[in-house]
């Protein structure tokens, strides 16, 4: 599945990286542990996290991550946008809360296995 | 080949600038893509140390055939045991570096697991240097 049609079904709100929204999603990693996502993240993974700061982007970058989705409606920092523009990874968002939408987001991934 | 880096202490904004060029690098040469991996995870916690915990640092990237060998040098507070500091969840770090997501105390075991030798030299009040070597 791709980040574009990800974002139709969960209805997410793009922010920015829109150049990325092509990309080819894996499956998804749920953590606000940068350490943990460094160590644990897979390739082309989707990232859910409630961190809006830019060191996000860069690990999202550092890991070749399709995609980061903050949780609860939160806002990104401006460097965050930023870095996800210049990254051309997809910055997105939902009012969900983590549990809402990986639980969404586990059972789309798993049928359109 | 070598490559050189330095690292702001302190300066969170910067953090992982030299891991992304590291990698940048490393895919231009055609290294392999799983020994790229390990090493940009090691390296980018390496680099978050010496901007977490230190005051200044340098990386060299040494490059030869079948062997990378990454220094990070750092001028700051060096560490006092190394294998507690090396205990997965031990972290001396602020609460506010924590609230960002870092200080969760696995970096140095994300260094370790990702590396094939590590060794860390530390002296109090000085500095503290690790060497990590990856074959591939
Ligand atoms: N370059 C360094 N200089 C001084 N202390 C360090 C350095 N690297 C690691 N440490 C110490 O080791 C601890 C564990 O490091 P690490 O496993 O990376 O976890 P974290 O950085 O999340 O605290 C740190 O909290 C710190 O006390
Ligand atoms: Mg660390």
């Amino acid at each position: 599945m791709k980040v574009s049609e990800l974002i139709e079904k969960l209805n997410l709100q793009v922010i920015s990286g829109e150049k990325g929204l092509d990309r080819e999603i894996s499956g998804a990693y749920v953590s606000d542990l940068l350490s943990d996502v460094m160590g644990n993240a897979r390739e082309n993974q989707i990232w859910i996290t409630l961190q809006v700061h830019q060191n996000v982007m860069a690990i999202a970058s550092l890991k070749d991550l399709a995609a980061v989705i903050l949780v609860k409606g939160l806002q990104p920092h401006k460097s965050t946008i930023q870095h996800s523009n210049e990254e051309q990874i997809p910055l997105l968002s939902t009012t969900d809360s983590t549990f809402e939408l990986s639980g969404k987001l586990y059972a789309l991934l798993n049928d359109s296995q | 080949m070598n490559l050189e880096f330095n690292i702001e202490g302190g300066n969170f904004s910067r953090a992982g600038h030299a891991s992304s060029e590291v990698k940048k690098m490393l895919k231009q040469l055609g290294i392999d893509a799983r020994c790229i991996k390990s090493i940009v995870i090691a390296l980018y916690e390496g680099e978050v140390n010496v901007v977490a915990h230190a005051y200044e640092g340098r990386i060299l990237v040494k490059m030869e055939p079948h062997k990378i060998t990454t220094e990070i040098m750092d001028k700051g507070p060096g560490i006092a045991d190394i294998e507690l500091a090396m205990q997965e969840g031990y972290s001396t770090a602020s609460k506010a570096v924590r609230e960002m997501g870092f200080g969760a105390g696995m970096g140095l075991a994300n260094m370790k697991k990702n590396t094939d030798e590590l060794t860390i030299e530390s002296t109090v009040g000085e500095g503290t240097t690790v060497k990590m070597v990856n074959y591939f």
